[in-house]
């Protein structure tokens, strides 16, 4: 009982919100990696271009609530959702088409390209807090739990509750409908594979005839769409905040390195190898312990590795562990 | 039109902004914009020496910055006996004991092999870690504990705060001499995430140590190496001389605090330019070009490319630790709480590239046109946006949404300059020659 017990409280605490957490970087680390394979730059901006689709589904989402709209016990931003998705494609589309484009006819060094995304990231911040302001916004309505603590206790008669948040649950759900959706995409259809062949041999692949400004446009329009939905979801399950999502660029980047830049697997490995490792190390493990361990090995201190403020620490450290023993990470990915 | 003249004009037309605000606003805000534009120009000329010289891509400028507003702390204010005799020498030792346990555990790293490596190393760190916080814990509560609402940390030196400047100076790079052994020798935008970790973490360290720098509780009242408007107030002799200015004290006196502040600052500028203009000017400068343009031919030649990148990070990691420094002094307080990203390092870097990369006037000139333009852009917003609204009605939502969100046009406007000035004028103002 005491072991079960011990695992309740493990996965109420650490397991849920690290897989939930998990989910929203590996959507956010796809998004850097696929850019990273075809466009070849680290994106700065993409911090912020999730902010923005966050926002506008924020906005929707008001909008509908205005109206009535809703979907029951789910929340109604799932509902906004495509809307952020076509509002983000058409800002990435455009910037693309009015800054980065410029740079990729005259092949310009990736690290230019960084540069000239940390302008971007000024601009798409500055945007967004032009529309919305700096502050916390709610947009989140619907039931709250799938399980709650308290039906938990009743149905299981355990001594600690487990509660499952509706934000986590349809993280989890949407995520893995995106991930099983790119994959089927980039392996199945005639565009995904001329995608792979442009980020694994742009020459070859230029000489078989796939038209490269096509291949950027469809990268952007997939990215945008996984950051929209990323954005989202971290929006829902924490809170929308537009500084936020630039704070989000450390443990995204480091999921994306861990697991390879340019291997979209990794990156879902990496972002849940980071997710975990921030939570299980900043998490105080006294309640877990004093179940599994004998009463005489309790512990009597809070066993809290270290305090949350630093959780980038352990995406970093994570971050650079990888890249002086590995340095193409853990998927193999690629090196400019 | 030469190269001199052009400069020429261009500082000219600078100064002529800055000395404009004067007349238009204040001259209190003028010389507010002068004293930060010459620390912002310091910052930038510490990036353009890694940039600009040697081509790192630093983006972690805010943590050397920040690094230096703490050595003013540890500098300048006077030690808490107390809490030193709570647990100030034990404190040391833990982080002794830390130090150590890295220590070993490189050297474990290079002697072991195989199975013993794999399972011995990790086992090491996390004894070693347990040892640490056991010792290290108990003596920061006791610390904390120590007139917490006063105190609550260990204090400084005691020493005049002028010398927190090269302190400042020193504590970054000696960070970017850690930092360096470990990240450099990753590709470029490796190295730019790992900075952009680095110094995130540096605030997370400055923010939760309350020993060390009180954290989010802030140190007040820093020692200032120029004197107190108030004792001025007080001074006969000053107020009369305030008089045959046909100025009021309470004015004169906070320009002269602030002018003091600016002969000291330009001071340092000019120590740094020229040292910066010395070494761009001698072998050692063009080995660093000769790097950053083709590292395979330079390593052909002999140069240890690796070496020289450490040398270089670490230089101008220092620069923006001294800048740092006098930032802190200026302001009469370490705050860890408002140091941002944006503001800290991307700013910094909009500073370089819009001056001229490479460039050590470029990036002097970058420091004070990119900060005037960034105190000037939100009342200069503000005004176009009442111009762009005047249409509007009074109680119009959208109006009032619109001069609500004029103080947001500072990164829409520093974003835009930057595209445009990579877009248009890649190599900035003042080109490299």
């Amino acid at each position: 009982m005491d072991f079960l017990n011990g695992f309740v409280a493990l996965s109420n605490f650490v397991l849920i919100p690290a897989i939930a957490y998990g989910s929203q970087l590996a959507l956010g680390a796809l998004g850097v990696t696929l850019i990273y394979g075809i466009l070849r730059f680290s994106n700065f901006a993409h911090g912020d271009t999730m902010a923005f689709g966050a926002m506008v589904a924020v906005l929707v989402t008001w909008w509908f609530q205005g109206m009535g709209l809703s979907l029951g016990p789910l929340p109604t931003a799932l509902l906004a959702l495509p809307f952020a998705i076509l509002g983000t494609m058409a800002l990435v589309l455009i910037t693309d088409r009015m800054v980065y484009r410029f740079y990729r006819t005259q092949k310009a060094k990736p690290v230019i390209l960084v540069i000239v995304s940390m302008g971007v990231m000024f601009v798409m911040n500055g945007v967004v807090r032009f529309i919305i302001g700096p502050n916390d916004q709610k947009f989140l309505d619907g039931e709250r739990f799938i399980i709650s603590v308290r039906e938990f206790k009743q149905m299981t008669g355990l001594r600690e509750g487990l509660a499952i948040k509706t934000t986590q649950g349809l993280t989890v759900v949407v995520a893995v409908i995106c991930v099983i959706a790119l994959f089927w995409f980039m392996n199945r259809t005639r565009t995904g594979k001329s995608m792979r062949a442009y980020s694994d041999n742009e020459d070859l692949a230029l000489l078989s005839g796939i038209n490269p400004e096509r291949v950027v446009m469809y990268t952007w329009m997939i990215v945008a769409a996984l950051t929209a939905i990323a954005g989202t979801l971290y929006g829902l399950d924490k809170t929308f905040k537009p500084f936020v999502y630039f704070m989000l660029l450390l443990p995204i980047f480091a999921s994306a390195i861990v697991g390879g830049l340019g291997s979209p697997l990794g990156a879902i490995a990496g972002g849940y190898i980071v997710a975990f490792s921030e939570v299980m190390i900043t998490y105080a493990w006294k309640k877990v312990l004093t179940y599994w361990m004998p009463e005489s090995l309790e512990p009597d201190g809070l066993v809290q590795l270290l305090s949350t403020d630093y959780k980038f620490a352990v995406s970093f450290v994570i971050l650079i562990v990888v890249l002086l023993f590995k340095p193409t990470g853990i998927f193999k990915g690629k090196s400019v | 039109m030469s190269d001199t003249v052009k400069n020429t004009l261009l500082f000219a037309l600078m100064a002529l902004l800055i000395i404009g605000t004067g007349f238009v606003q204040s001259w209190n805000s003028a010389l507010f914009i002068l004293n930060m534009g010459l620390i912002s120009a310091i910052m930038a000329l510490g990036v353009n020496l890694q940039w600009g010289f040697a081509g790192l891509f630093n983006v972690g400028v805010m943590g050397f910055v920040a690094l230096g507003g703490l050595a003013v702390v540890l500098t300048s204010m006077p030690p808490v006996g107390e809490a030193w005799a709570a647990g100030g020498l034990r404190v040391l030792l833990g982080l002794a004991i830390g130090a150590a346990t890295i220590v070993a555990a490189v050297f474990l790293n290079k002697r072991l092999k195989g199975r013993a490596r794999l399972i011995g190393l990790p086992l090491f760190l996390i004894v070693g870690f347990f040892i640490y916080r056991a010792v290290f814990d108990p003596a920061v509560d006791a610390i904390e504990a120590v007139n917490p609402a006063g105190t609550g940390y260990l204090g400084g030196l005691g020493l005049p705060v002028l010398l927190s400047w090269p302190m400042g100076g020193l504590l970054a790079a000696g960070a970017a001499w850690l930092i360096g052994k470990t990240a450099l020798g990753l590709r470029s935008d490796y190295l730019a995430i790992a900075t952009l970790g680095i110094a995130e973490i540096i605030i997370a360290v400055m923010k939760n140590e309350d020993w060390l720098g009180r954290g989010v509780k802030n140190v007040n009242g820093l020692p200032r190496p120029v004197p107190y408007e108030i004792d001025l107030q007080n001074s006969a002799n000053f107020v009369k001389n305030a008089e045959g200015f046909g100025l009021d004290p309470v004015t004169a006196s906070t320009l002269f605090v602030k002018l003091g502040y600016s002969v000291l600052f330009t001071i340092v500028l000019v120590v740094i330019f020229i040292m910066a203009q010395a070494a761009l000017k001698s072998p050692w400068g063009r080995m660093m070009r000769a790097i950053r343009d083709n590292e395979v031919a330079a390593a052909a030649m002999g140069k240890n490319v690796t070496r020289r990148h450490l040398q270089i990070f670490v230089l101008g990691s220092a620069v923006c630790g001294i800048a740092g420094a006098m930032l802190t002094t200026l302001d009469g307080q370490l705050t860890p709480g408002t140091y941002q990203p944006l503001r800290f390092t991307f700013l910094i870097w909009v500073m370089v590239i819009v001056g001229g990369s490479g460039n050590n006037l470029g990036a002097v000139l970058g420091g004070f046109l990119i900060w005037w333009l960034w105190v000037m852009v939100e009342p200069l917003g503000h005004w176009a946006m009442e111009f762009v609204t005047s249409g509007m009605a009074e109680d119009n939502a959208l109006r009032n949404h619109l001069i609500d969100s004029a103080a947001h046009m500072r990164l829409l406007t520093m974003g835009v300059i930057l595209l445009l000035v990579l877009r248009f004028s890649p190599r900035g103002l003042i080109p490299e020659k």
